[in-house]
């Protein structure tokens, strides 16, 4: 199949960072930048699919600045063919824009399935894969944890709040990865020397107009200071009664 | 007059509890903004329109009932159509979604079909004349964004748990409408809806979570922690860490954590639970936290409101058994 893969640059969620002086972004002196969890899955996926299918091609598509290109390159050295970088200089927070300049590259791609993560580890939104699905006309199913392919249909499952649904649709079509479809593959030797000769094109993205922007960024509200109750399970009883007379919660 | 829409969320012909947070954040929008109107939408097969009288007691003017057989399971393309359609219909200001599995899929759709920006998964937001103001955990939980959307109408979802349903009891008027398209054209269908855990209360709308982590050393000792949520008779649902799930010991769909499930209980006990990073964004804003770890250095105690050091073998057993003596009384 001809899957492509859209994927964010974030900064890696794992380390600490403070939040520069005009308080709206992070200072990103010394951030270190990484492909969003879950769009990893989704590069992970596309990469199954196609071994399970025997044949295949995925590119990757990144939006954003210069330092999208390692990590679009380290997503061929996972095993991708190709990919696009649409340039641009900051990625804005609305992703009714980010879409817009996503679903211009990919309309001519011929592409059976265009996975996305559910959502990314900075904005933590999940609205680009269904914007983008809309702007293509095509089937959009969100939060996939479990998928089969076969005749030109799919069946996904989605893990909801106390329940599994099942989701049947037809291809082509624009999925959101969940967890579940396999853990991100660390790229081999062989894979990290063979991704520098795979294609990789440019060109600037369209983004659409703006109008939901990050007007302060807080680190957020400290929890008072906790404290230990006690040791052992004869702080039990305090416990409890701290939790029905002073937090009441009880 | 300002007036808002709000998908009220069902499951299987009942509300879900995240459509009562839902209209209650509406409602308190609303009327911070001078007033005006709460109207929820309630999609389902025939029958559904008996939830209006619930709507209404949290804060609902006006309760739009779309019963059609096609809509007995999550249609999430006619439903999509349906609140789009309402919504260019009827003069809204905006949309409200909660952010719960289903509202994270249908708010994005009916945002790109109305060609306007999703504020997704705010914790709060207010009416600001042209602009909506609202505040949305980032990076993981890291950082608090208060974000500004422009544009009518405006789409927004409401994190589960981050608004309590209150009520503000009036008469719903109830209009019957129906389907924007034809339920039974929909390329997405869902074809089964497998409810596990029966009766049991799942992480986003209980009131009280226990959580487990690699402390408890193997999956048959989750038994202490299930034991433990059975105290709160009927209010508390078990969640795990990712470790935990990872191996196996419990399904996937009880990670709490950056990858899995974000929850703000009202009480959340953390047993055996070192308190990761990924974990935390999962919970750290649960109203109060407890937990009970070996490590009196573990960070789960950094977020903890109330902390006992000490194997939770010894201390779980017997906070359970204070808990059912404390329910009991009450």
């Amino acid at each position: 199949m001809k899957i492509a893969v859209c994927i964010k640059r974030v900064p890696d969620t794992e380390l600490r960072f403070t939040i520069a002086p005009d308080g709206k972004a992070l200072d990103t002196s010394g951030l270190k930048y990484e492909i969003s969890t879950f769009d990893e899955y989704a590069v992970e996926a596309a990469l199954r699919l196609n071994e399970a299918h025997g044949s295949g091609d995925v590119t990757v598509v990144g939006l954003g600045p210069a330092g999208m290109a390692e990590l679009l390159r380290r997503a061929m050295s996972m095993g991708a063919d190709r990919a696009v970088h649409l340039t641009a200089e900051e990625v804005p927070f609305d992703g009714a824009a980010v879409a817009e300049a996503l679903a211009g590259a990919l309309t001519e791609g011929g592409y059976d399935l265009i996975l996305l993560g559910r959502n990314a580890t900075d904005t933590g939104s999940g609205a680009v894969g269904p914007m983008v699905a809309h702007r293509l006309g095509l089937p959009c199913v969100t939060a996939v944890s479990k998928l089969d392919v076969a005749d030109g249909r799919g069946t996904a499952q989605r893990v909801l709040e106390g329940a599994v649904e099942t989701v049947t649709f037809p291809l082509p079509a624009v999925l959101t990865i969940d967890e579940g479809l396999g853990r991100p593959r660390i790229p081999s030797l062989k894979g990290i020397m063979g991704a520098k000769k795979k294609p990789l094109d440019e060109r600037p993205a369209q983004l659409g107009p703006v109008r939901l922007a990050v007007t302060s960024l807080a680190p957020p509200p400290e929890r008072p200071a906790g404290r230990i109750v006690g040791e052992g399970a004869d702080a039990v009883p305090e416990l409890v009664r701290l939790l029905r007379d002073e937090a009441k919660v009880l | 007059m300002t007036t808002l829409l709000v998908y009220a969320e069902s499951r299987g012909g009942a509300l879900r509890s995240v459509a009562f947070e839902a209209v209650t954040a509406a409602r308190a929008a609303v009327d911070a903004a001078g007033g005006g109107e709460v109207h929820a939408l309630v999609a389902g097969s025939s029958g559904i329109a008996s939830v209006a009288s619930d709507l209404g007691r949290h804060g609902a003017d006006l309760v739009v009932t779309v019963e059609h057989e096609g809509l007995a399971r999550y249609n999430p393309e006619a439903i999509a159509a349906t609140v789009a359609a309402r919504i260019t219909s009827g003069g809204y200001r905006g949309a409200v979604f909660s952010a719960s599995a289903e509202g994270r899929d249908l708010a994005p759709r009916v945002a790109a079909i109305l060609g306007v920006p999703l504020a997704a998964d705010v914790t709060a937001f207010t009416l600001e004349g042209d602009a909506i103001s609202a505040t949305h955990p980032v990076y993981t939980g890291k950082a608090i964004a208060t974000l500004r959307l422009e544009g009518t109408p405006a789409v927004l979802s409401i994190r589960p748990g981050a608004v309590s349903a209150a009520e503000s009891p009036r008469e719903a008027r109830v209009e019957s409408a129906a389907p924007a398209v034809d339920p039974g054209a929909s390329r997405v269908v869902v074809t089964e809806v497998d409810t596990r855990g029966g009766g049991t209360l799942d992480l986003a709308e209980a009131p009280v979570i226990v959580a487990g982590g690699r402390g408890l050393r193997e999956a048959a000792n989750f038994a202490l922690v299930e034991s433990l949520a059975e105290a709160f008779k009927g209010r508390a649902a078990v969640g795990a860490t990712r470790a935990v799930t990872d191996d196996g010991w419990r399904d996937p769909a009880d990670q709490i954590g950056q990858t899995g499930r974000l929850v703000s209980p009202d009480l959340y006990i953390a047993v055996g639970i070192s308190g990761a990073i990924q974990h935390l964004a999962g919970m750290r804003t649960s109203r109060v936290i407890v937990a009970i770890n070996r490590d009196k250095d573990a960070p789960i105690f950094k977020v903890a409101d109330y902390g006992i050091v000490g194997d939770l073998f010894e201390v779980v057993p017997r906070l359970t058994e204070e808990i059912g003596k404390a329910r009991g009384r009450g």
